[in-house]
């Protein structure tokens, strides 16, 4: 099934930042997906060149449709046309979704730490979203860590969360830029685990980001004591691969 | 013919010859694994090989900077879509690890210091298809690609060329490993785009 090409047909997009916009796309038949997991984007050019990328699942929209959000890439081939060009009514071809190994589970009971860089965020707001539309009660919670708050991408629906009850934690780290009160700087040890599930918790716990904060951040929890089989991590660009 | 997308120009960098289909090249070296960079010390690396008569045949660090090296460059895929040309790489063909070893079973399980898994077939590493590599463009290979040493099969997707090997096992049936058992393709050839189940 995740091997066939199916057509989506895109019904909304919107911009979440200047630079990330989520595509909303829909299909003729259902469609599902676990959060983290992702899918692959197929363009044609009028000459039938054609170009693939991967992108992360942000979440779905059952029965039939899904929501990806894509950054634009400095010189990205894919990713300005999916950010600046595509406009709804378009269509484009998906593959997938993919993935069994970055994905949070509803049926899963152990506490959860999500700790996103950037775009990182993206497959963790699926993971988000699936365990609200579950209901479930496993204590979930995210950190995340931005340029500055102009950066964060689903600012209003992660304030809403905030204030929901039960709340989801989300603890912002600010690296270039701040509101007025809150520390700058990049993420160290220091700053990082006081703002998550401790490792008594023993938390399952996810990492996406760009490869050097996703290798510094495994690190430092390994050193602090949790339990290395229990992180996953992901990079930007990328699905999981082994390499 | 797909879906036409009348704006989109693209690269076009695709008929390059080499260049597998559904892949675009990139000249950095992404990193991608699934979880913590196991950090292994030479002065406890060691290379089992396990066959179904259960003999064990291990090589220490000393021991595998002692077999022949090669010193080789081969073009890299990525099941992600990035393809990465001329990739210079030192370490020691697959054929020499199996000189001595008696064994008929016609697949392996490579396993991975931080508990990766990946299944390769007998014939997909035999014959200078593979090698374990300790070196990348002239210098020791840096843990977050594999450090201290790395299967490299070349001709397959790279989530085959298992990061941090430590050893592999003989086996009778084609049992899947890690990414293998998470969506990916049993086999993983990229001019056939075995990308997924």
């Amino acid at each position: 099934m995740s091997r066939t090409w199916r057509t989506a047909d895109v019904v909304e997009a919107r911009f979440e930042t200047a630079t990330a916009r989520t595509i909303a796309l829909q299909f003729p038949d259902p469609v599902s997906s676990i959060g983290g997991q992702h899918v692959d984007i197929r363009l044609t050019a009028p000459d039938g060149y054609t170009a693939v990328r991967s992108y992360s699942v942000a979440g779905t929209l059952p029965p039939t449709g899904l929501e990806i959000t894509v950054e634009e890439l400095e010189d990205g081939e894919v990713s300005p046309y999916l950010v600046r060009d595509l406009t709804v009514g378009d269509q484009v071809e998906m593959r997938g979704p993919v993935g069994g190994w970055f994905v949070w589970q509803p049926s899963d009971t152990s506490p959860v730490q999500l700790i996103g860089g950037g775009s990182g965020v993206v497959p963790l707001m699926a993971m988000v979203r699936s365990h609200r539309a579950a209901g479930s009660t496993v204590p979930m919670q995210l950190l995340y860590s931005v340029r500055g708050p102009s950066s964060v991408i689903y600012r209003g629906e992660l304030e809403k969360l905030e204030a929901s009850s039960p709340p989801l934690p989300v603890e912002y780290v600010y690296t270039r830029e701040a509101p007025a009160g809150d520390p700058v700087g990049r993420l160290s040890p220091a700053t990082l685990m006081p703002r998550i599930l401790p490792p008594a918790a023993d938390p399952a716990v996810f990492i996406c980001g760009a490869t050097g904060f996703v290798e510094a951040v495994a690190a430092w929890l390994v050193e602090a004591g949790y339990t290395e089989g229990r992180i996953k991590t992901e990079r930007y660009g990328g699905t999981g691969d082994g390499s | 013919m797909g879906i036409i997308s009348s704006g989109f120009r693209g690269r076009r960098n695709k008929d390059q010859p080499g260049l597998p289909p559904g892949q675009y090249l990139t000249e950095s070296f992404p990193v991608l694994s699934a979880g913590p960079t196991p950090r292994i010390d030479t002065a406890e690396w060691e290379f089992q090989l396990t066959t179904e008569a259960g003999q064990v045949h291990s090589w220490s660090w000393d021991d595998f900077q002692n077999l022949p090296q090669e010193e080789f460059t081969v073009d890299i895929h990525c099941v992600t879509s990035w393809s990465k040309f001329g990739t210079r790489w030192k370490g020691v063909s697959l054929d020499t690890f199996f000189q001595d070893v008696d064994t008929s079973h016609p697949y392996t399980m490579f396993s991975s210091y931080g508990g990766y898994t990946t299944n390769l077939p007998m014939e997909d590493i035999l014959n200078g298809k593979a090698w374990i590599v300790h070196q990348f463009d002239g210098e020791d290979l840096q843990p977050a690609h594999g450090g201290p040493a790395r299967l490299l099969v070349p001709h397959l997707y790279f989530w085959k060329s298992a990061k941090w090997v430590r050893g592999l096992r003989m086996m009778e049936r084609n049992d899947p490993g890690f990414w293998e058992t998470n969506g990916y393709n049993l086999h993983g050839d990229p001019w056939l785009e075995e990308r997924y189940w």
